[in-house]
Order: structure tokens, then sequence, then C-alpha cells
């Protein structure tokens, strides 16, 4: 069964990733995003990492892609207004994304070999049980506790700054 | 303990067995699939049809009328004829709209009030899917609900859905930060994200009479923020139909249009059933730690009836708010969630985490 739904995501994945590309009406774009972010969380649940599929689908299709639809339809953009890029600034785009995906093809395949050099026989020894909150939160609480408080230091400076970006107007709204 | 005599464990278990043993293992996942599907489904329906007919017995209730009680024994039929008048009406699609999101916006917000209910223990052994995150898949379903209402605001290509779709957004994304961090305080006092562990570790007393005034608190804080995030009076800015029209369903009519109002009331459900899992036990009985025979009398009583008692509890008191309540401005609304809601439950996150660690509960 598993194998099916694995090639049904990825397919899906991909299928909605390029459609964010193709599609010409942004709003269309978004909710094709939200389709392939749920596509990855599908790809977690198969990896018996429940917690992160929820998480992801919380903090990216709940949260960032509503404010994302929020402001596409807010403006709303459609083809009309979208400003035409010169077909140089299209294959600069194309070149520059192009070299990217090698990149990562290059570094994950090297990756591979790694672990198959480090001795392991079988490639990767996964272990399925590591994906499930109760693990993950010991993981991050021990090994990984000063990474994970710098970044709630972040988030938290992060939300500071919005709050005074917020309150920047003093004068009070005429309504 | 008695609590194993109304489990529903060994039915689902003889079920699974009598399955296994006539099939592969592809198509007893399958049937499976297709019986719990069917189960929903049937259940969704009967659940509309009691809740449309409960607001209007309780809204006539709260301003001295009779209700519905014309068709049927104290017009308990009305919600069917309703449902038909719906289903025999023409759906019209606008003009204007952009037809295949306008279209498919009922179907995806009442497929998330489906998968929504997945996690929720309806008896003892009585739960679809009881996931080891039960409670954060829950708040993960229901955030994306709004893209659903996003999409139909949108798509029906009117100023008025338009406006109401944003408000609806604002509001969801702003309260469900409150309902996370109440939801959090049971959570931190159970050690547990799993619903069935949350359930059990009421054994000896609900959460809200054991985790002292915080848990009141988080209790309090829990219901007025999910009373928002379903969009219900007096936080139902989305189709405020004085200023509105009727907000980001203005331009829909019969079954889509009664796909979102089905919605609206099956996700009543679900957040009235969230809150009595958490505070009040689930389909645990009334326990006093200690008090063995008291204990063992309330046991008798089997744990559906306890559940749906607690929840359909939770459902009368949204839809009095509903009928008490005048409606706040969407600023009124924003500042409530923003300076009040928000630095309440967060302060109140702190002490349920010192009691938890002290262990100062009951």
């Amino acid at each position: 069964m598993a194998p099916y739904f694995f090639y049904f995501l990825a397919f899906l994945a991909i299928f909605s990733a390029l459609m964010v590309v193709f599609s010409k009406n942004p709003v269309y774009s978004v909710l094709f995003l939200v389709m392939t972010f749920f596509a990855i969380a599908g790809q977690y649940i198969l990896l018996n990492a429940q917690f992160l599929a929820v998480v992801h689908i919380i903090v990216y299709a709940g949260a960032i892609m509503v404010l994302f639809l929020f402001v596409v339809m807010l403006l709303n953009l459609n083809k009309e207004l979208e400003p035409h890029k010169s077909s140089l600034l299209k294959l600069a785009g194309v070149i520059a994304s192009g070299i990217l995906m090698l990149t990562l093809i290059g570094t994950f395949r090297g990756a591979t070999e790694q672990v198959v050099g480090a001795g392991l026989s079988d490639g990767l020894t996964y272990n399925n049980q590591v994906g499930l909150v109760k693990n993950l939160g010991k993981v991050l609480f021990s090994d990984f506790l000063l990474p994970f408080e710098l970044s709630s230091i972040l988030f938290l400076s992060a939300m500071v700054g919005a709050v005074m970006l917020g309150k920047r107007d003093k004068e009070p709204i005429e309504l | 303990m008695l609590l194993t005599i109304y489990d529903f464990t060994r039915l689902t278990t003889a079920i699974h067995t009598w399955l296994t043993s006539k099939m592969g293992d592809t198509l007893v996942m399958l049937s499976e699939m297709v019986m719990v599907g069917l189960c929903t489904l049937t259940f969704f329906v009967v659940l509309c049809l009691i809740l449309v007919y409960m607001e209007r017995k309780v809204s006539a209730f709260m301003q001295i009328r009779m209700g519905p009680n014309r068709v049927g024994p104290w017009g308990t039929v009305q919600a069917i004829a309703d449902t038909v008048k719906l289903l025999l009406k023409e759906g019209l699609t606008p003009d204007g709209a952009d037809k295949l999101l306008f279209n498919f916006a009922p179907i995806l917000v009442v497929a998330i009030c489906f998968a929504a209910m997945a996690p929720i223990a309806f008896g003892k052994g009585l739960a679809i899917w009881d996931i080891n995150i039960g409670v954060l898949y829950i708040s993960a379903i229901s955030s994306v609900g709004v893209i659903g209402i996003l999409m139909a605001g949108w798509s029906s290509n009117n100023k008025y859905s338009l406006l109401g779709a944003m408000r609806s957004g604002a509001q969801i994304v702003s309260y469900e930060l409150s309902i996370g961090m109440a939801v959090l305080s049971i959570v931190v006092l159970s050690g547990s994200l799993k619903l069935s562990d949350i359930i059990m570790a009421q054994e000896s007393g609900w959460w809200i009479f054991r985790g002292h005034i915080p848990a009141i608190i988080a209790f309090i804080i829990f219901i007025i923020a999910s009373t928002a995030e379903i969009n219900r009076a007096p936080f139902d800015m989305a189709e405020a139909e004085s200023e509105l029209t009727a907000g980001f369903h203005a331009e829909y009519s019969g079954m889509k249009f009664a796909m979102f109002f089905l919605a609206e009331y099956v996700n009543m459900f679900i957040v009235c059933a969230i809150g009595a899992t958490l505070f009040f036990g689930g389909w645990m009985p009334f326990h006093i730690g200690g008090l063995v025979a008291f204990n063992n009398v309330m046991d008798f009583i089997p744990s559906p009836i306890w559940f749906f008692g607690k929840t359909f509890g939770l459902i009368f008191l949204i839809m009095w708010f509903r009928w008490t309540f005048p409606r706040l401005r969407i600023d009124q609304l924003l500042t409530l969630e923003w300076k009040f809601l928000l630095p309440i439950s967060m302060i109140n996150l702190l002490l349920v985490t010192l009691i938890a660690i002290m262990g100062w509960y009951f």
C-alpha cells in the first residue's frame, strides 16, 4: 500500500508545485501551494512523523498561506495588472534556478554516497519512531537545547518587531 | 474498576478479526475505511438535523415564542422539510464568479469538518483514529477551514462576500492563538497530546474541577475563542447580515448554501466535543477521587451518554451566547483577542504549568 501512496503524493506534490508557477491567476498559485504543502505533509505521515506533518500544516497551510491569500485577494492581483517581464529576465531566471537544482541534486547524491561509505550496509538506518512527538521533544530539549532556545529568541524578537512596527503610528486614525 | 462494562474496543476488534478472516490486509483496510466513512456521513446528517432543530427551539425559548411546531410532533420534522426545500432549490452560479473555486469551496469546507472528526472519542474505544497528537491534529485541520471561506468569498466576485471572508480570516487566525493556549494548558496537566490519554488522565475527576481556578479560566477562554473561531454570534463578523447582507456566502443558494450552513453546525459540534473532552473528561463518567462506590454507580451510565450529554450541554451554552449577546464590531473583536484574551491565556498557561510541576492539582 505504502509505495502507491508515496507515488500518488509525490505526483501530487510535483504537479501542484508546477501549477504554482504556471497558473495565470495568483490566487490559484497560492491554492496550489497549499496543495503542495498537504502532499508533503502526507509524505511525513508515511515516514511516521505525524508531529512534523501536523506542524507543517498548522504553520504553512494554516497561517502563512492564509496571510498570502489575504494579501493576494485584498490587492486583487490579476493577469492584466501583472507587469510583463522581458524575455532576457525570464532566461536569467531559468538559468539561475537550473543551477540551483543542479547544486541540490549534487548535494543529495553526495550525502547518500557518504552514508553508504560510512559503513552502514543498508544505506540509511532509519529509526521509524524518531518522528513521534515524545522522541522529538527529548532530542530537542537535550541534544539541541541551545539552537532550540536561540531560535525561540529569534521568534520572540520578530514578534516584538512586528508589534513595534504596528505601533509606530502615533496619531489617532480619523474614522 | 467497572469502566470496562461499556467498552466498544471489543466490538471494533470483533469486526476487525472477522474481516481479517475473510480477506487480505489491503481489502480489510479499504472496507473498514468505507464503513467508517458511511458511519460518519450518517452521523453528520443526523447531527445536523438535530442541531438545526435544537437551535430553533432554543432561540424560540430565549425569545419567549413557540418555535417550529407545525411539521410533525412538536415540529420535529421541520429540519427534514427544510432540507428537502434546499435540495429542490436551484444552485445558482453567478456569471462573474470564478466557477471552479465557487463550486469547490463548499465541498472543501464540509470535507474539513469530516477530517476534524477523526480523533474525537465518542465513547470508550469509539474513536476513528486515535492519533498520538490528536489535539494538534484537530487544531491543524480546523485552521485550514479558513481557506475554504476565503475561497468562497473571493470567487463570488462580490465586495460583501470578499469583506466577509477577510473578516473571517482575520478572526480565525487571531483566535486560534487563544484556543491553542487554552488547549495547551490541559495538555500540560495531562502530559499527553493523545485524546485517549487526556481522557484517562481525568479518571479521578475532570480537569475543570481538579485544575483549580487556572483550569476554569482556560475553559472560559476556550469557549469564547471557539465561538469566535466557528464564526457564531456574537462574533459572526463574517456574515453580519446588517452590514454585509450574508457575508462570504451571500452569492450561494440551494445545496451549496446548505453545505456552509451544515458545516457551521458540525464545527460547533466539534469544538464542543473538544471542550467536553479536554475539560469535562469526554466519555469519562463523573468521578470523585477516592469515593469508589459512587464512581462505580456512575460507571453504569454508558460512556456515549456521558460524552453526548456534556457536548450538548456546551452546544446549548454556545446557542445561549448567540441569542443573548449583541454582535461586536470588528475592531472590538480584534482588541478583545490581542489585548485581553491572549495576554490572559499566556499568564494562565504559566500558572497551569506551575500547578502541573508542583503537583498542586487534586
